[in-house]
């Protein structure tokens, strides 16, 4: 549904994006992720026809943007960062205003601009004015505005920014609810959010892509560890020395002590091997106590920030 | 066309929710007013030629302000980026925003004619030349419209599109005199591309295809060139 190759664009002596390529299927949610700064914008002006990159191609819905920007327009929806609205206007005239230009035909327009407000909930706000809404209604209004003429694609540049938890509950579920029927791209520099909503994951960091996955994968990949958490009570020099040396274990590093026998221990070990019952054993055998023992997931968070901070030292080797 | 007509309506009704409509409208008739009423009375004369120069002149003023808006706005709130990622050409965003002003122009034009039926009133007008120059008022407007809106183009800042376009309109208003000083060929050009030289003949009650021509040509330049300055940069 969107394909974009190579695609490279400059801001004078800034390059924005950098040789960027990716594919998103249909009926797919798809996470921009990075760091401000990064490019996502950029990016989401590029697929919604906004500007033209400097060279490289984009395929929005079959069209490329280039040869047929047109056609891309009338089936994106496009949602920037800050909601784009027309403060003096009502919510009816607004969503009326943009229902006309994105060529929604005159019989269905009544039924369309109701429904999107519906979908949206901003139905009772219909006969305000725009510039008396909050902050999370004006947000629902840029949401409806790109939703206006049921475009196949969705492209939301930082949809939940601003908003209240309650609000950012309900405008992922919002999305959660058009995944499936609509193509959408979502840009976020909140992780949770992008693990929570998103398929699939592109992370992208100074105009380069960084790594593009499934978020299990993403972390399986980078992780290539398993991660166990260990409270223990005991003798700590012996207990770690024999944990060292069971086999599968990579490192055991001492974290925090609450005394001199009380202490909190991180055991890394190879991929795909479970060593609790080994650790269990020993601890038993040796007098230990075990206050606490849990695998650790490697948050999407340390994922993203090994990505994006360490990619000289390990990113060849991610992707 | 039926999206652009979607635009002239939407910012129609901008005009009139902010008070610019109503002040632009308010000037204009109190200073064209003033110029009526003194003109007549002093003249005793059911004639409206000095009254049209003088509202030319008072146009002059007021049109920038008009245009100032339609596009130094939408770029400095930013959407315009709504209306660039719309299924809409740039020609059809352009002329959406020219005809908007060209409407509340003759919204304004139309407020005047009760100067002419209250002349027909208490004396006998002399109909033809209030008809040319009425003409001929319609055409300057529209041209200094399409500077205007060509002059909003170019920046975000009203400020800046509006004393911009009102510098460019009084340049072209004044650039005949100079073309009486210089004499010869480059004379006659800057006398040529005059605003006001090409008005006075419609005032006179001529109408000559040559000034009709003038005033399209300019209003197509500089409609051509707004849209040529929204494609710069980003295709």
């Amino acid at each position: 549904m969107i394909e974009v190759e190579n695609l490279n664009k400059s801001y004078g002596q800034l390059k924005a994006l950098n040789n960027v390529s990716f594919k998103v299927e249909k009926g797919q949610v798809v996470g921009l992720l990075g760091p401000n700064g990064a490019g996502k914008t950029t990016m989401m002006r590029i697929l919604t026809g906004y500007f033209s990159a400097d060279s490289g191609n984009a395929k929005v819905a079959d069209y490329d943007i280039s040869e047929n920007p047109m056609e891309v327009k009338r089936r994106v929806g496009y949602m920037t960062e800050n909601p784009l609205l027309y403060t003096e206007m009502t919510v009816w005239d607004y969503l009326s205003f943009l229902a006309d230009i994105k060529e929604v035909p005159v019989r269905e327009k009544k039924n369309r601009i109701e429904k999107t407000m519906e979908e949206t909930g901003v139905s009772q706000m219909k006969n305000r004015v725009i510039s008396r809404l909050s902050r999370g209604y004006k947000q629902r209004v840029g949401l409806a505005q790109a939703l206006i003429h049921n475009p196949e694609v969705l492209v939301l540049d930082e949809p939940t920014v601003g908003l209240d938890p309650k609000q950012i509950i309900e405008i992922r579920e919002l999305i959660k609810g058009l995944s499936g029927q609509k193509t959408i791209i979502l840009s976020t520099h909140i992780l949770p959010e992008a693990s929570m909503i998103c398929e699939k994951i592109v992370i992208i960091d100074k105009g380069k892509i960084v790594a593009v996955d499934t978020q299990e994968e993403l972390m399986r990949r980078l992780k290539g560890a398993e991660r166990v958490y260990l409270e223990i009570k005991g003798n700590k020099e012996k207990i770690l020395q024999l944990i060292q040396s069971i086999k599968g274990v990579k490192s055991c590093v001492e974290d925090v002590s609450k005394d001199k026998s009380h202490f909190v221990a991180n055991i890394d070990c190879e991929l795909g091997t479970d060593v609790r019952e080994d650790i269990f054993r020993i601890i038993a055998q040796n007098d230990g106590v075990i206050y606490e023992m849990r695998p650790v997931d490697m948050s999407l968070e340390e994922v993203f920030l090994r990505l994006t901070t360490t990619e000289n030292q390990e990113g060849g080797a991610v992707i | 066309m039926k999206k652009i007509w979607a635009i002239v309506k939407k910012e129609i009704k901008s005009f009139f929710i902010s008070p610019i409509a109503y002040i632009v409208i308010a000037m204009f008739l109190l200073i064209s007013g003033y110029f009526f009423s003194i003109i007549v009375f002093n003249t005793q004369m059911a004639d409206m030629r000095i009254i049209f120069h003088n509202m030319g002149i008072t146009l002059l003023f007021i049109s920038p302000i008009i245009t100032m808006r339609t596009f130094a706005e939408e770029r400095k709130l930013g959407t315009i980026e709504l209306l660039y990622t719309s299924p809409l050409t740039l020609q059809e965003i352009v002329f959406g925003k020219y005809l908007s002003c060209i409407v509340l122009f003759l919204i304004i034009t139309g407020v005047t004619l009760e100067y002419p039926l209250l002349l027909r009133l208490f004396g006998k007008p002399d109909w033809g030349p209030i008809l040319t120059a009425y003409l001929g008022f319609v055409l300057l407007g529209m041209t200094f419209l399409a500077i205007g809106v060509f002059a909003s183009s170019l920046t975000e800042n009203q400020i800046v599109a509006t004393v911009v376009s009102f510098s460019l309109l009084l340049l072209l208003w004044i650039i005949g005199w100079a073309g009486d000083t210089v004499g010869g060929i480059l004379g006659r050009f800057l006398s040529s591309i005059s605003i006001y030289n090409h008005f006075e003949d419609f005032v006179k009650g001529v109408v000559d295809t040559k000034h009709i021509i003038y005033y399209l040509s300019v209003i197509f330049s500089a409609i051509f060139l707004t849209i040529k300055r929204l494609e710069w940069k980003r295709w």
